[in-house]
């Protein structure tokens, strides 16, 4: 489903976030990527995104070369991702469901078909976070927590097939990142692809993550 | 369609959203265009008035002083046989002296004259009095035997055509520079947008929203900023005519003109209203091509 080839990537300035790393992640696969800061995590998952490009080899995301795929493209391959990044990135000034129906928007889903079906969607996806009742509240009243629910929300409300979480519970108390571990293994379950990066690789190894760790860019065995 | 209609909508709720900027922003781009358009307005007041006013150009023939009589009608007959003059009038050489006499100054020397030394003339009015057929017809005119000179009363014509042409061209770089005006501040006023928009930006493109998705609301806020600008453009230039009229028409009274202000016509409007539209769009796609990049997303 995901394929690194051999996949380097330096930023301006020189420095090597990821080294000739080769990696396969399989339909349906739960993978914990491990590491200290700046071992490379959140670039592999930008790569799979297409927000970085790779510097050298060939980054595979469902048969497309994210490399070299063209600019207009790339709208489309993040429509079928589900993507939760470390901070929320929650419109403040709107309310919880319009969060969430951001994706419909954006995708032209609403227009294709009704404000009702999406409300119906972002009613649905925020149930299975346990935030219902909660569309009318803005983000900026609720809890750390319960902003990331509604990121993840606002992640699943296109059914991805492949949902991507950069240290989704790295602000959240045990008790909050708990709750929230569970949620993803509840999507993998249901038989999402799942890329997570973690500190706390603890909270998925118990239930059949494979767990990979990069150091310097490197993949260590 | 559907996405197009939506990006109309946004452009209207944002600004809607702040309508005291709108407004201000509107009456920059007003103001500015306003001096052009009222200049425009005004030299086509002047070249309608060089079209209907009642004085026609004139053509005088002088004949030689040797054509007299038999001579003299034949040649009068073939000026009226003409189809480029609308009207023949024939002064005798007396008359012409007598003329010359009853004018102030001129009866003391026109009496010590043994000889009437004026020759008989002839006024024409030609039928087209575009200044290229004045030219036409003198030639033809000084190209007879019979003709001494052809003098051209058209100089007038030329000049108040070349001061409308000045007008014009005056107005038209006007406009272009000014125009300029619209532009910067449109894609000032959007660089502010964006930036304020920065976020939501940064999450639509990180969500999946493509390009000219995200650009088109902006794309559209210009074209009716731009469109709100010439609306108030076209009224100060009617009010300003109005207040102007009383003035300018008393002005040309004085040079026995009748004259009556028009505001800007329909087509007039419309290409006043096309222009700041135009502008306010332009200025909008180099805002958003320069501000709304991918890089937003990081």
């Amino acid at each position: 489903m995901i394929q690194f080839d051999h996949v380097s990537k330096t930023y301006p300035g020189g420095h090597t976030a990821l080294d000739e790393l080769t990696l396969d992640i399989r339909h349906g696969e739960l993978l914990v990527l491990a590491g200290h800061s700046g071992a490379g995590k959140s670039t592999l998952l930008k790569l799979v995104a297409a927000l970085e490009s790779p510097s050298s080899g060939r980054v595979m995301v469902n048969g497309l070369d994210v490399g070299r795929m063209r600019q207009s493209q790339i709208p489309y391959l993040r429509r079928s991702l589900g993507l939760v990044m470390q901070e929320h990135r929650l419109l403040m000034d709107r309310s919880v469901l319009d969060n969430v129906m951001l994706p419909l928007q954006v995708s032209g889903e609403i227009a294709r078909t009704s404000k009702r079906e999406a409300i119906t969607r972002a009613s649905v996806a925020l149930e299975k976070v346990g935030l219902s009742g909660f569309e009318k509240a803005l983000p900026v009243t609720l809890s750390g927590g319960e902003q990331q629910r509604v990121a993840i929300a606002r992640a699943i409300v296109n059914r991805p097939s492949i949902l991507i979480a950069d240290e989704p519970t790295a602000h959240l108390d045990p008790a909050y990142a708990r709750d929230i571990a569970a949620l993803f293994r509840s999507f993998h379950a249901a038989g999402v692809t799942l890329i997570l990066a973690t500190h706390d690789d603890t909270l998925y190894s118990p239930y059949g993550a494979r767990r990979i760790e990069l150091a310097h860019g490197k993949l260590m065995q | 369609m559907s996405e197009h209609l939506d990006a109309l909508q946004q452009a209207i709720r944002r600004l809607v959203s702040k309508p005291l900027t709108a407004l201000l922003s509107a009456l920059v781009v007003a103001i500015a265009l306003t001096l052009p358009a009222l200049g425009w307005a005004l030299v086509e007041n002047l070249a309608g008035l060089a079209h209907g006013m009642t004085g026609e150009p004139e053509i005088s023939l002088f004949l030689k002083h040797e054509i007299t009589g038999d001579a003299t009608r034949a040649v009068e007959q073939k000026l009226r046989n003409n189809p480029q003059i609308a009207r023949v009038r024939f002064v005798p050489r007396d008359q012409a002296l007598q003329q010359l006499a009853a004018r102030g100054g001129f009866g003391d020397v026109t009496g010590a004259l043994l000889d009437n030394p004026l020759p008989d003339a002839f006024v024409l009015e030609p039928r087209d009095d575009s200044p290229a057929s004045f030219k036409a017809l003198q030639a033809e005119l000084s190209a007879m035997p019979e003709t001494a000179l052809v003098q051209l009363d058209a100089e007038w014509v030329e000049r108040l055509a070349a001061i409308v042409q000045l007008g014009r061209s005056a107005s038209l770089t006007l406009a272009l520079l000014l125009g300029t005006a619209l532009v910067i501040v449109t894609f000032n006023t959007l660089r502010l947008q964006i930036l304020t928009l920065r976020h939501e930006i940064s999450v639509k493109l990180l969500l999946g929203a493509t390009r000219p998705a995200v650009r088109r609301p902006f794309l559209y806020f210009g074209l009716l900023q731009g469109l709100l600008g010439g609306l108030l453009a076209w009224g100060l230039v009617t009010l300003l005519l109005r207040l102007l009229a009383p003035a300018i028409e008393a002005l040309a009274r004085t040079y026995s003109v009748t004259l009556s202000l028009q505001g800007p016509d329909a087509l007039q409007t419309g290409c006043l209203l096309a222009f700041t539209a135009l502008l306010g769009w332009l200025g909008a796609a180099i805002s958003v091509r320069r501000h709304v990049q991918d890089g937003l997303v990081d």
